[in-house]
């Protein structure tokens, strides 16, 4: 009744502060440009008064959302006059961090920031989004993608704040130089394109592998990929098979079949894409195959690479005022195949305009503890997080891990505002933009244990990249450690989880 | 009959019981259940745990290689930590300093040292390639090839732990009885036999002991490895504690992992039990 009672109680007060207009008073001090106009602006969140009230956050390590954390924490704190207590966790700790507390029922933390794939794991413990938040001016902009993320069983349980995608970087005075373009005709006979197909991929890493193609005196590479084992490297694969293994034409699930939760992941389209990875290793920098997220970023985002593909921080990094190649990138949706394997006709299927299969990976979420004594504060806290001001601001510092989730943000304009050249702008918003619009989506494996079969995936992975077995052995043992954690977790319980990816990578959100 | 000078160990006795025996019977209860990420609680799933940990080929795995890597880098370690001590247990100029600076990485923060090395282990933009480059030696796969990650993590074991022999030794030097030393001299005995024939047998016990102390701490190898190579390429630099750490906190199997600790910690035990029986047999049983 009480939690009720507040919800209305925050309802109304919401919707009425959506009619706040943006206050004369000026929020510069906080270091945005200006406020904007939304439910939760900067003039908004003043209007509420939290005083004697406390508020505990756990979120990731300084920088990467944990710096915009305690920053909007402290602006909340000002804001409010709440209390507010952020605790920041390295990632290696994050989930049983978060976890225990809900196992053992302590009312921990009211508000957590973590990735959005443990939405399977946490979905029992966390509190729906009200109605008035999910109906706020940010939430209404999210796109569907990222709208989707953060709903279970058709209920908004994660609040959006970030979002995220691979997506294909690539040189761009190297691709649009029509001497290097006529010399890669003559040596390969092919026109030099901005790979459409992995195999194209690793052919054009190849050519630009271990040359001085940028004339400053030291060796560059074709490919920096995210191929450390326990870091993050499930997802570079993934992107790599995606299109190999994700038909646009047979439903029921990618990683699993839904009707039977038999895993898929060692059937002949996950092999070709782990295939093609093991043969790019070859056209790796030097120490490539043991290169962490960290490693992608400094050696694209650096210069030392042709081409990369994974989250936006390299391309971020790229494109900074003190970059030396700033505005020499240029972004393309992630390489797709000729040839997908088509697990109901058990035959490959060939497509004359290549598959493409974009990978809606990871992201952050935050969401509030069902457990929370302080719900309406953290709802509150989320959407000034979150605010228009708020999330314009975190976009633009590279190391925050804000990147676009709405609509608003897929703005050519905002872009080159920053500095952005036209190109470099243009193929950003139009490849995240489009990804949106793909109806041949991936997305994690968004249920119970996800880290068990993502760590047992990896480990498979990088046998194989390392030539301790062959891709086919490899991931048939994946295989049968996933069809082991199924039994372990019961197959209706990940098939009630794991229906809620396939609905929208079956587009039927 | 109690009384009331027993209450005067009820301090020592509680804190044993917090710190050591509450923890250990936990970990035994938790090891027969099925506490997951998706079933919390204790529940009782009898000894599948363990049936589990036997048919477990990887932990295995990573329980060889990480006994290879904890005989080599203790080895490597008790070598140069008693080649170190002897070399400052005499007087010698700029001994005082020499000291403090061969007791520095044991004092950095393993974590650091590890980001450290990574950097200097860097195949392109790290230092250790360009100072092979220049005599001459090409670049060495460091951390991308299994041998180089092995013997990179080889590298940052024995460069951090071997101040730590350093000083147990120097300190066993220090204290050894000056009149052996004598009678050997008045023998006419020369430096090499004065260290097989006295010095050597006379540092026995604290040898057993420093080898014991450093075998008990390598066993536990886990920072190192998990930011140098995260048990990579492959599972070639996986050890057991990096296994139990990925199995317990990554992929929140928290009874398994029990089940897992609790057989590394037995195997341990005899092993470590063995060696050090073997061990009194050589060196000091030699001398008696």
């Amino acid at each position: 009744m009480k939690y009720r009672f507040t919800t209305s109680a925050s309802a109304l007060a919401i919707i009425a502060s959506s009619a706040v207009p943006v206050s004369a008073q000026d929020y510069t001090r906080f270091g945005i440009e200006q406020d904007l106009p939304g439910t939760c602006s900067y003039a908004a969140t003043d209007a509420k008064d939290y005083s004697g009230r406390t508020l505990n956050i756990i979120t990731h390590a300084i920088p990467v959302i944990g710096e915009p954390t305690a920053l909007h924490a402290e602006q909340f704190a000002e804001l409010t006059g709440a209390e507010v207590n952020v605790v920041h966790v390295p990632f290696g700790d994050l989930f049983q961090r978060i976890m225990i507390p809900f196992q053992s029922e302590q009312n921990a933390y009211d508000v957590m920031f973590y990735p959005s794939l443990w939405i399977g794991d946490f979905s029992r413990f966390l509190a729906p989004v009200p109605e008035a938040y999910v109906n706020s001016t940010g939430m209404m902009d999210v796109t569907p993608s990222f709208t989707g993320v953060a709903t279970w069983n058709g209920q908004m349980i994660q609040y959006p704040m970030d979002g995220d995608r691979h997506y294909l970087k690539f040189r761009t005075d190297v691709f649009d130089n029509a001497d290097v373009q006529a010399k890669y005709l003559a040596d390969t006979g092919n026109e030099l394109t901005v790979p459409a197909t992995w195999e194209e991929y690793n052919q054009v890493a190849a050519y630009f592998n271990a040359s001085d193609w940028d004339g400053d005196g030291e060796l560059n590479y074709g490919s920096a990929e995210v191929a450390k084992r326990d870091d993050l490297m499930f997802s570079a694969f993934i992107s790599r098979a995606a299109p190999y293994a994700k038909h646009p034409d047979v439903q029921g699930g990618f990683f699993f079949d839904l009707e039977t939760m038999e895993p898929l992941i060692n059937t002949p389209g996950f092999v070709r894409g782990l295939e093609l990875f093991i043969e790019a290793q070859a056209s790796f920098p030097p120490g490539g195959t043991n290169f962490g997220l960290g490693d992608e970023i400094f050696s694209f985002g650096g210069g030392q690479t042709l081409m990369s593909y994974s989250w936006d921080d390299a391309y971020i990094q790229a494109n900074q005022e003190d970059s030396r190649i700033r505005n020499m990138v240029a972004a393309a949706p992630l390489p797709g195949a000729s040839e997908v394997w088509n697990r109901t006709t058990g035959a490959w299927d060939t497509f004359e305009t290549p598959n493409r299969a974009p990978y809606m990976t990871w992201g952050w979420s935050s969401a509030v503890s069902s457990m929370s004594e302080e719900q309406e504060m953290g709802f509150d806290f989320l959407c000034f997080f979150s605010n228009e001001a708020n999330a314009e601001h975190d976009m633009q510092i590279g190391r925050f891990g804000v990147n676009p989730y709405r609509n608003a943000h897929f703005d050519v304009d905002y872009w080159t505002g920053q500095g952005w050249a036209d190109k470099t702008a243009q193929t950003y918003v139009t490849t995240l933009s489009e990804m949106e619009e793909s109806q041949n989506r991936v997305f994690d494996l968004r249920v119970p244990g996800v880290s068990q079969f993502m760590s047992s995936m990896a480990n498979g992975v990088a046998e194989a990249m390392a030539g301790q077995k062959t891709a086919q052995e490899a991931l048939d043992d994946v295989a049968e450690e996933w069809s082991e954690i199924t039994d372990r977790i019961g197959k209706d319980r990940l098939r009630d989880a794991y229906s809620n990816v396939v609905t929208l990578e079956d587009n039927e959100g | 009959m109690l009384s009331s000078k027993h209450f005067f160990l009820l301090p020592a006795l509680l804190t044993l019981v917090a710190i050591i025996l509450f923890p250990l019977l936990f970990t035994i209860r938790v090891s027969f259940s099925s506490w997951d990420v998706f079933q919390s609680g204790l529940d009782y799933i009898g000894v599948k745990n363990y049936g589990r940990v036997f048919a477990d080929e990887r932990f295995w795995q990573s329980l060889g290689r990480l006994s290879l890597l904890s005989l080599i880098s203790v080895s490597l370690q008790y070598t140069l930590g008693f080649a170190l001590a002897l070399a400052v247990w005499k007087q010698v100029r700029g001994g005082r300093f020499l000291r403090v600076l061969f007791l520095i990485p044991m004092m950095t923060t393993p974590v650091v040292m590890s980001v450290i090395w990574r950097t200097v282990f860097h195949e392109s933009l790290g230092p250790a390639n360009d100072i092979l480059g220049m005599f001459g030696i090409g670049a060495v796969p460091w951390l991308s090839s299994a041998t180089g990650a092995f013997i990179s993590v080889l590298i940052v074991e024995v460069w951090q732990w071997t101040p730590f022999m350093f000083l147990l030794l120097l300190a066993g030097l220090v204290s050894l009885p000056r009149e052996p030393y004598l009678a050997a001299a008045i023998d006419g005995a020369g430096t090499w036999r004065t260290f097989w024939q006295v010095t050597f047998p006379l540092m026995a016990p604290i040898t057993i002991g420093a080898l014991i102390i450093r075998l008990i701490e390598a066993s536990k190898i886990m920072d190192t490895v998990y930011v140098l190579t995260s048990g990579g390429p492959g599972t070639a630099t996986e050890t057991s504690s990096y296994y139990i750490y990925i199995r317990g906190l990554r992929d929140f199997q928290i009874g398994y992992s029990a089940a897992l600790s609790l057989v590394y910690l037995v195997i341990m035990i005899v092993s470590l039990t063995v060696i050090a029986k073997l061990l009194l047999r050589l060196l000091v049983g030699k001398v008696g």
